[in-house]
């Protein structure tokens, strides 16, 4: 799992990439450039950039944090009040909640990134050719799309994961699989809709009819010409969607169908800790704690982005 | 505009049809028993599976079954439970209650949001509109089960000051589940409503305002917001559709007994009946909320013109 976040962690850093070297003054800056020219000097965007990175370490090595096993419960430790011993105290079993905060991120975080790789390629491809072909192909397309949004996003993942769990037992990895294809599933629209405005703007453009005018096929205008150039607003949402795809997959584990044991996550926390509230509430508010501080993290980044690519906004 | 309208609901059908086949099909094409435990702890005799079959038309091929269903549907006739409970009595019974929930949010995100975003929209970056993005940020970050859980704990158990579950659905008893379900889209309003404000405050309606000598109570109260809000009013209709359908996880925080609730544990009990028709209505609610929306962008808007 640690060379699935090695892989597909550093999305958003791919935009420093290309600007190791200083921009000199008279060199003009590109529009990933220029937004990283302006993201350099925003505390916000170093905030948000080192939380997240904290979080993906922790993903990736939860032993540095916690050596414990998250496994090891204790039931006459249960419900024990945080400690010098144990920082975050209890559960309900006996487990260690700080152990098992720090292990539960890389099931929220492969969730997370995992459903917003399937969002960004099932949407963007569909909606930029969608977008550029138009016609019967583009109203097809926006009807189904308008088929998934019509279902409520929490209704539709319900039936979907019960619909999936009725097999019965399964291991970690296809619980995982299930709650990352019905987040997909009911997502992908949103990231379509975003692409296909921006390639139906992009299609007027003079370079567009340049390109075609040279003789380039459709594949060529489309994969050279076009997503360049009509990337960034899907790139703003697919970090927001990313917190968001935490939060969603809390949510459902919270309510029993999405992650559940052996799989350990924030949100499958949450849920055995609700029936305790009044004795143990600490086994409810760390693992929200670091829920909302990760998710906070990669709405403020893709606020931060979102600002620093619209040119309006400076 | 009638042209449109009626072109609308015609677009509003298909999308009908295809988001209630599929929740069709998921609920009662799931391999297994569908009456698996419904007789208690023993397995249903086989008259009680015969005749259940024979309701729900489970022997016909799926597609015939869906198209049954939708006479029905159409008839107003949305079928019997397997418990034989009337599936419109039930949402007849607890529709008010989520209905009341929507208001109760929605209004308190109309006031909180626009009023916040409207405060920071009108200055420039200072404190207060700090204040406002951040405290956004956050209110988006925490997911709804997190606030709902906190704000019973905190105010609930500890401090005592509200009921920690709602006994009787009232509008009064109603107000903190309203907040918690209205959290998220409250910091959304605010910062739609500040992104508008900010962009129309140097528009030349303004400026002309401004110079006839009106007092700025007036170009902000009529000017400036009746063109700042449209897109807000916008948002906050398609948001109803959004609460009506999706307070799943407030209702269950706070024991609404509410649509939420319903639909929620007839899935889990794999009350297929129900659990269609429940989504039925919900999907149109949202189908026509965003209908209305549309038609309302035009008469709030007198640039728009659908022809």
């Amino acid at each position: 799992m640690t060379d699935h976040l090695a892989s597909l962690a550093p999305e958003p850093p791919d935009l420093p990439a290309r600007l190791d070297h200083p921009v000199r003054p008279d060199r003009p800056r590109g529009l990933f450039g220029d937004a990283w020219h302006a993201l350099r000097r925003r505390p916000l965007f170093w905030i948000s950039v080192s939380l997240i990175l904290l979080v993906l370490l922790m993903a990736a090595f939860p032993g540095l944090f916690a050596p414990g096993d998250p496994d090891a419960a204790d039931l006459s430790r249960s419900r024990g009040a945080p400690s010098a011993h144990a920082w975050f105290g209890y559960d309900n079993q006996g487990y260690d909640i700080y152990t098992r905060v720090v292990h539960g991120a890389r099931a929220s975080v492969v969730v997370g990134i995992l459903s917003t790789t399937g969002v960004i390629l099932l949407g963007a491809s569909v909606g930029v050719v969608a977008g550029f072909y138009g016609g019967w192909l583009d109203a097809v397309v926006s009807r189904i799309a308008d088929v998934f949004v019509g279902v409520p996003f929490v209704l539709g993942a319900i039936v979907i994961l019960t619909t999936l769990n009725a097999g019965g037992d399964a291991g970690p990895v296809r619980i995982v699989a299930q709650v990352v294809l019905s987040i997909s599933v009911l997502s992908w629209p949103v990231a379509m809709r975003i692409m296909r405005s921006t390639a139906i703007a992009a299609k007027q453009q003079d370079y567009v009819k340049a390109a075609r005018a040279l003789g380039a096929s459709s594949a060529r205008i489309i994969g050279k010409h076009m997503l360049p150039n009509t990337i960034a607003p899907v790139l703003v949402y697919s970090t927001i969607a990313l917190g968001a795809f935490i939060g969603a997959e809390a949510t459902l584990s919270y309510l029993g169908i999405g992650l559940r044991q052996p799989v350990v996550s924030w949100g499958v926390m949450i849920n055995s800790a609700k029936d305790y509230l009044r004795v143990a509430p600490h086994a409810l508010l760390f693992p929200a704690g670091f829920l909302t501080a990760t998710v906070l993290a990669f709405v403020m980044l893709g606020d931060a982005v979102r600002e620093a690519l619209d040119p309006k906004l400076r | 505009m009638g042209r449109y309208v009626l072109r609308r609901l015609l677009q509003v059908v298909p999308v009908f049809l295809g988001t209630t086949f599929l929740i069709y099909v998921l609920v009662w094409a799931v391999p297994g028993d569908p009456f698996e435990g419904k007789c208690g702890e023993r397995d249903c005799p086989a008259s009680y599976v015969s005749m259940m079959r024979e309701r729900f038309n489970l022997d016909d091929p799926l597609l015939l079954q869906y198209w049954k269903y939708l006479v029905n549907l159409v008839q107003g006739d949305f079928g019997v439970t397997s418990s034989g409970v009337q599936v419109l009595d039930r949402i007849a019974a607890t529709f008010p209650v989520t209905l009341r929930l929507a208001l109760v949010a929605l209004l308190v995100e109309a006031v909180i949001g626009i009023t916040a975003g409207v405060v920071s929209g009108l200055r420039d970056r200072g404190f207060l509109d700090s204040l406002v993005l951040v405290s956004t940020l956050f209110l988006i970050s925490i997911p709804v089960f997190v606030t709902g859980y906190v704000v019973q704990l905190v105010f609930g158990l500890q401090l005592g000051w509200i009921a920690p579950t709602v006994t009787t659905p009232t509008f009064g008893n109603l107000i903190v589940p309203g907040f918690v379900l209205a959290s998220l889209s409250m910091a959304y309003v605010a910062r739609l409503s500040r992104a508008s404000i900010a962009e129309n405050r140097r528009a030349d309606y303004v400026r002309t305002a401004l110079a006839k000598g009106l007092p700025a109570r007036r170009i902000v109260g009529v000017h400036l917001l009746r063109n700042s809000l449209i897109p807000v009013i916008t948002f906050l209709g398609t948001d109803l559709g959004t609460f009506l359908g999706g307070a799943i996880v407030t209702e269950g925080i706070f024991n609404v007994p509410g649509v939420g609730g319903l639909v929620f544990r007839s899935i889990l009990t794999k009350d297929g009946a129900m659990v269609t028709g429940v989504v039925t209505v919900l999907v149109l609610v949202y189908l026509l909320m965003t209908l209305l929306v549309d038609l309302l962008y035009a008469v709030l808007d007198p640039r728009i013109r659908y022809d």
